[in-house]
């Protein structure tokens, strides 16, 4: 058990800046994932947490100890790679056996032949053949023991390198896109999986990943990160329906938020895409903004008026439970996307002109840069529809 | 795959010449083999007879067999040519294992330099280093030693080249996995590196044991004395001075140097292939 604290981080491969400055802790039991864009330097802090590059500014203490310099096996660190990174050559028992033999037996304990003739060796490799098959039991591979890992699917393949990671109990857990070579099915049953294991060893998880659904469902708390800067740090809620910027909030949440362009026209009106919105809004008359409308903030509306857009209708996406509409507005070139509930709206059909209105406690602020324009009206965290996962 | 596909679209007439190119080719290689058993059982007259069969009139392979285990140290020739491609071999791997390692998976200045040398090295023939190799075994005093037959041939420049190609191949995340797991890089090296690509190691292997086996030019520099003689050495001397012109006993002879290598290579032939592909194309 511990907590993890990461101080102003660089890193740069040749000329490209990977890792600037990036600072972040992460408190003993946390279950924190570090979301972000395949290249956006996520995979590289993880490394650089766990030894296996090094870091050119800043530094790494994981449990009070500062393990700059401290080299991987040391830090009291387990990872699981994406690969899974398991040893094609060995049993599924000794691949998940060798952290332990490493560990406990000494050198020439390990030597092929005369080690099993010490005294001690037959006792303690003992031991280890109980946590080894104790450990694989609670994974569900209890009976695979005996096989290579090119004999296993790829889901027992994951399990056998999560119980590599378990077996010596560390302090904190890395994993680095553990999911990613699974197919959907999969993918959402160990993601269940892995909640209940964080869940059941109270450790410390730093998880990588650029699925936003694995990021949501998992965290305690997301760390966004882009072109190797963290952008927000906040829990999976917040960082929908809160965003700092307009990054995050593009970023999050599928179909994307929609961004519109307007003016403030007075105190508590804003101009957009020829309607007129009522915001209370901190923001000089005639300041440009940047309104974000989440496509489940906006309902369908049968006449036009205060606060309405009104567009024709590109195009009906039926999902089932919901229904995207894209709506092409008045001097905007992105569609609209509302997600309509199939009951409260009529037939819609491409081509026809459709009133929607905003929830305006729904809407988010963004100055023309990009940055949060926080409202007087914002509530710290709001209970939201809960986060949906990404549909097709 | 590629490979099989190209195959259907030939057509029947380019097949059948493929063929006859590969029959010929085999046949050409193939031979010289052929006429060295052939003769190894026949009666010293037959061999010189006008007319040419390949089973011969009379058999005589007992006797010339016999002859060519008696007349010369033939045992002890294989056994000094077992011993010293042994310990040539283990010491290449014992050698050539780490290097690769360093070059395909550190980063470390002058990383491509030295690859560039050691690719240098790979292009440079043996035999040109055989007069400073000469001097040098006189001054370290070890010519007609079995060290003279072994030390030069340690350090192997296609070994480091063939298992970083292969080492290359294999993805990092399991050095850091293992590094993780607490092994230290020789470590890695050995229970992982090596054993991954076994496939590699018994291609080099092959490669490494048939050269040794087979050279003549080296031994014949290093060695005088005839009880460090390497097999094919002892042959030629055995030549010179046992046998002369009977060549019956001297093809026998031949053939029972050849025939463990053939052995070894039909058995281990499928790993041979193998690991000549397996770091050229990345599955």
């Amino acid at each position: 058990m511990a907590s993890v604290l990461i101080k102003s981080i660089s890193k740069d491969y040749g000329q490209a800046p990977v890792l600037r400055s990036v600072s972040l802790a992460i408190a003993d039991g946390e279950f924190l994932t570090l979301l972000g864009p395949s290249g956006c330097g996520k995979s590289t802090l993880l490394r650089i947490l766990a030894g296996l590059e090094a870091q050119d500014a800043g530094s790494v203490s994981i449990g009070e100890r500062v393990v700059d310099g401290v080299r991987p096996k040391r830090r009291d660190i387990a990872m699981v790679f994406q690969s899974y990174a398991l040893y094609p050559h060995m049993s599924v028992a000794s691949n998940i056996a060798l952290p332990l033999r490493m560990r406990r037996l000494s050198a020439l304990q390990r030597l092929p032949l005369l080690g099993r003739l010490l005294p001690t060796t037959a006792q303690i490799a003992e031991d280890i053949g109980v946590e080894v098959s104790r450990t694989a039991k609670s994974l569900g591979i209890g009976d695979l023991l005996s096989r290579k890992p090119g004999q296993l699917s790829g889901g027992q393949r994951q399990r056998v390198a999560v119980a590599r990671a378990m077996v010596r109990h560390p302090a904190v857990f890395l994993m680095d896109e553990p999911l990613s070579n699974l197919d959907a099915k999969l993918r959402v049953q160990m993601r269940a999986e892995i909640k209940e294991l964080h869940q059941r060893l109270g450790v410390t998880f730093v998880y990588v990943t650029h699925d936003q659904a694995e990021a949501m469902t998992l965290s305690d708390r997301v760390a966004v990160m882009l072109d190797g800067e963290l952008l927000q740090v906040a829990p999976p809620q917040s960082i929908y329906s809160d965003p700092d910027n307009r990054r995050v909030a593009e970023f999050i949440g599928s179909p994307k938020i929609n961004l519109l362009d307007g003016v403030m026209r007075e105190r508590g009106l804003i101009d957009v895409a020829g309607s007129t919105i009522p915001i209370e809004a901190d923001a000089l008359a005639g300041t440009p903004l940047l309104l974000g409308i989440r496509p489940e903030a906006l309902y369908f509306v049968a006449h036009a008026g205060q606060g309405v857009l009104t567009g024709s209708v590109r195009m009906v996406e039926h999902m089932g439970s919901d229904l995207f509409v894209h709506l092409d507005l008045a001097g905007i070139d992105q569609p609209l996307i509302a997600r309509l509930l199939p009951e409260r709206a009529p037939h819609i059909a491409p081509g026809q002109i459709l009133h929607v209105g905003a929830r305006p406690d729904r809407i988010l602020l963004f100055t023309r840069d990009g940055r949060r324009l926080r409202r007087e009206a914002d509530p710290v965290c709001r209970h939201v529809a809960p986060f949906r996962e990404a549909v097709g | 795959m590629s490979a099989v596909a190209s195959v259907k679209g030939f057509s029947a007439l380019a097949r059948i010449l493929r063929h006859v190119v590969l029959l010929v080719t085999g046949a050409l290689i193939l031979i010289p083999f052929l006429w060295m058993i052939s003769l190894s059982i026949k009666a010293p007259g037959e061999i010189f007879h006008a007319s040419f069969s390949v089973w011969p009139v009379q058999f005589y392979g007992i006797e010339n067999y016999e002859k060519a285990l008696s007349e010369a140290p033939l045992l002890r020739y294989m056994g000094n040519g077992l011993m010293v491609c042994g310990l040539i071999l283990a010491l290449q791997i014992l050698l050539c294992a780490p290097c690769a390692y360093a070059l395909a998976k550190l980063r470390f200045f002058g990383r491509d330099l030295v690859f560039g040398m050691v690719l240098a090295g790979l292009i440079l023939p043996h035999q040109v280093l055989s007069l400073p190799l000469f001097i040098l075994g006189y001054k370290l005093a070890i010519l007609n030693t079995y060290a003279a037959l072994i030390l030069p041939y340690v350090v192997s420049p296609f070994g480091i080249f063939l298992f970083r190609q292969f080492f290359k191949t294999i993805p990092d995340d399991v050095v850091h996995a293992a590094r993780l797991d607490g092994l230290s890089e020789l470590a890695i090296v050995w229970k992982v590196m090596v054993p991954m690509a076994l496939p590699a190691v018994i291609a080099f292997a092959i490669f490494s044991v048939v050269g040794h086996w087979n050279d003549l030019f080296w031994p014949l520099i290093a060695v005088r004395d005839q009880s460090l003689m390497p097999p094919p050495l002892g042959i030629l001397v055995f030549k010179n001075e046992e046998a002369g012109s009977d060549y019956g006993p001297l093809m026998a002879a031949s053939t029972l140097v050849v025939l463990p290598l053939t052995i070894a290579f039909l058995a281990a032939q499928r790993w041979f292939v193998e690991g000549l592909t397996g770091g050229a194309v990345k599955q």
